[in-house]
């Protein structure tokens, strides 16, 4: 793991765990509802400032936290044209199977390629460092899986290339 | 003393109330249902279930002297529970009595008035609704203040001259009325709020430091001084008389619960698990430390007995290491096993209020919180701030 990362994941967790401070807040728009704030929208005052932590141009993660749910947005490194297309088959194949995952939200905010949303249920379900750690432990993951992906590709398409050409050489 | 742990769920517990005499707790585990628990030795044991509410509970009081709990719920509603005798079997059950409360939205926290002839209950409408009882009609009444919140009503403390009320709402301002009702109160004497307290007069406007919420207010003891934290890691203290505010800013997570022990003590508590003592007088105010002394060794401390990490390799330096390389985790030394945090409470801590009165000081204070934990406290048993503020995971 490179010294780079450890800044960026080191300012996510603090902002993770400082927006993680949720409680039971029941609608004042709709009567007897209790949904997410930071979905619903609609009370401003229960809304925090949302929050983008930057590594560099291609890789953030926008944080927007609210009075009783949070939402994370991960925006993955993509440098050429394969992460692109893997970045997006690997987020689509996660997000359409989200219950699974509890916190993953089924679509992703614009701009980014994965959210996640994280509600005081959760937060009451769930040890909420685990929690953190599960995030912190995603972003890591899911950068290693990509370059993995797009290696392996890579070897796959030069195995082929080969086998193909030797067709034409005899 | 250390302080006495009680397991009594493992879901949340949203809220609980004492009965005068300690031997019952009314608790609302994250439930439609009000449960009481009686004390049998060492254990709680849980011997009645008040359901009537259709959402969840969201606050419980009992009055000590007339033992009637009130339960608010987010279906809109409160309940007033009496003890009464079954008509044909003579046995002792409680029975709720209707509250109109004439709010749209959710009930958020409910405090009998310390003459418990009436009790408040704040709300996601913003209003609080003050409700005293109709002996014609058999239910209790309501009286709305409304102007001029405009937010939810997080938090409601009364004065002891049983007329004032501080209320503390999500539009970042902790405010003082009057909630003064013409059939039920005597005419009050003046106090360092005002003199002339009509019904919903606006004694005092105090908006947090930093914009956050205001999750809690408290009246101290003689009632001429007002705490309240909020969202913005911040307790302040208000002297109204001499206009000064002390505003103590936390490095760590805010709080959402305090209550008062002394004139010049106070014990807040929230999503840092554990309750932290403020004290301090006119002159100034300071974080004493944590009654959650998380630098004793907690081996033999009964069910929150050490590291249960078998097969996995332990180390401190290196796990500290591993965390600080892999996810940028920088905490010093990690928790045993990880999965334990080193406070009591192993959640945000949701309500604390006082247990034991001796002397005039609230001896012992209890807290629940979302781990499902309820400990009674020792007040004067505070760990100095370094330690206490040296396990956060912040």
């Amino acid at each position: 793991m490179s010294n780079v990362l450890r800044p960026y994941l080191a300012a996510v967790r603090s902002t993770l765990t400082a927006a993680l401070t949720l409680e039971n807040f029941s609608s004042q728009v709709v009567e007897r509802h209790n949904k997410p704030e930071v979905e619903a929208a609609g009370s401003k005052e229960v809304l925090l400032n949302p929050l983008t932590i930057s590594r560099n141009e291609n890789e953030r993660v926008l944080i927007e936290p609210s009075v009783n749910s949070i939402r994370l947005s991960i925006k993955i490194k993509q440098a050429d044209e394969i992460e692109r297309i893997l970045c997006h088959k690997f987020t689509r194949f996660m997000m359409q199977r989200a219950e699974n995952f509890i916190v993953l939200r089924r679509k992703p905010v614009p701009g980014y390629d994965i959210s996640f949303l994280i509600t005081n249920t959760h937060s009451e379900t769930m040890l909420k460092h685990k929690i953190v750690d599960f995030i912190i432990q995603f972003m890591e993951d899911v950068d290693r899986e990509i370059s993995e992906m797009k290696l392996s590709l890579n070897a796959r398409a030069r195995i082929v290339a080969e086998s193909y050409l030797t067709a034409f050489n005899s | 003393m250390a302080p006495e742990v009680f397991n009594i769920a493992q879901t949340p517990i949203t809220c609980h109330a004492f009965s005068a005499d300690h031997k019952q707790v009314a608790v609302s585990l994250n439930s439609n249902d009000a449960q009481i628990y009686t004390r049998q030795g060492a254990a709680w044991t849980p011997t009645e279930t008040l359901s009537e509410h259709d959402k969840l509970i969201t606050s419980i009081d009992w009055a000590p002297n007339s033992n009637r709990i009130v339960t608010a719920s987010q279906d809109r509603n409160a309940y007033v529970w009496q003890q009464t005798p079954d008509p044909q079997t003579g046995k002792v059950t409680w029975k709720p009595t209707l509250v109109l409360l004439r709010i749209n939205r959710a009930a958020t926290h409910v405090r009998w008035s310390p003459k418990e002839d009436k009790f408040a209950v704040a709300s996601g409408a913003r209003a609080i609704a003050i409700c005293s009882f109709d002996p014609e009609n058999n239910w209790w009444v309501s009286k709305l203040l409304k102007k001029p919140i405009r937010s939810t009503v997080l938090s409601v403390d009364w004065h002891p001259n049983n007329v004032l009320l501080a209320a503390g709402s999500a539009d970042m301002k902790a405010r003082v009325f009057s909630a003064y009702i013409k059939e039920v109160d005597d005419k009050p004497a003046a106090t360092v709020w005002g003199s002339k307290l009509p019904f919903n007069t606006i004694c005092g406007e105090y908006a947090s430091p930093a914009g956050g919420w205001v999750h809690a207010v408290g009246f101290s003891p003689s009632g001429n001084v007002l705490a309240f934290a909020s969202h913005d890691s911040s307790i302040s203290i208000v002297y109204p008389d001499g206009p000064a505010i002390y505003n103590i800013r936390i490095s760590s997570l805010p709080f959402v619960t305090l209550t008062w022990t002394a004139e010049d003590t106070l014990v807040a508590a929230g999503h840092d698990c554990q309750p932290v003592v403020f004290s301090g007088s006119e002159a100034g105010w300071q974080g004493v430390g944590s009654l959650d002394d998380s630098t004793s060794a907690k081996a033999g401390a009964g069910p929150r007995a050490g590291p249960g990490g078998v097969g996995r390799l332990n180390s401190l330096a290196f796990s500290t290491f591993r965390d600080a390389d892999t996810r940028g985790h920088t905490g010093a030394g990690g928790t045993p096993s990880d999965t334990k945090l080193l406070t009591v409470h192993q959640n945000t801590i949701t309500s604390v209020r006082p247990y034991e009165v001796r002397g005039g000081r609230v001896s012992r204070v209890s807290t629940s919180g979302v781990d499902g934990n309820l400990v009674i406290w020792d007040a004067d048993n505070v760990s100095a701030v370094a330690g206490a503020f040296g396990g956060l995971r912040v």
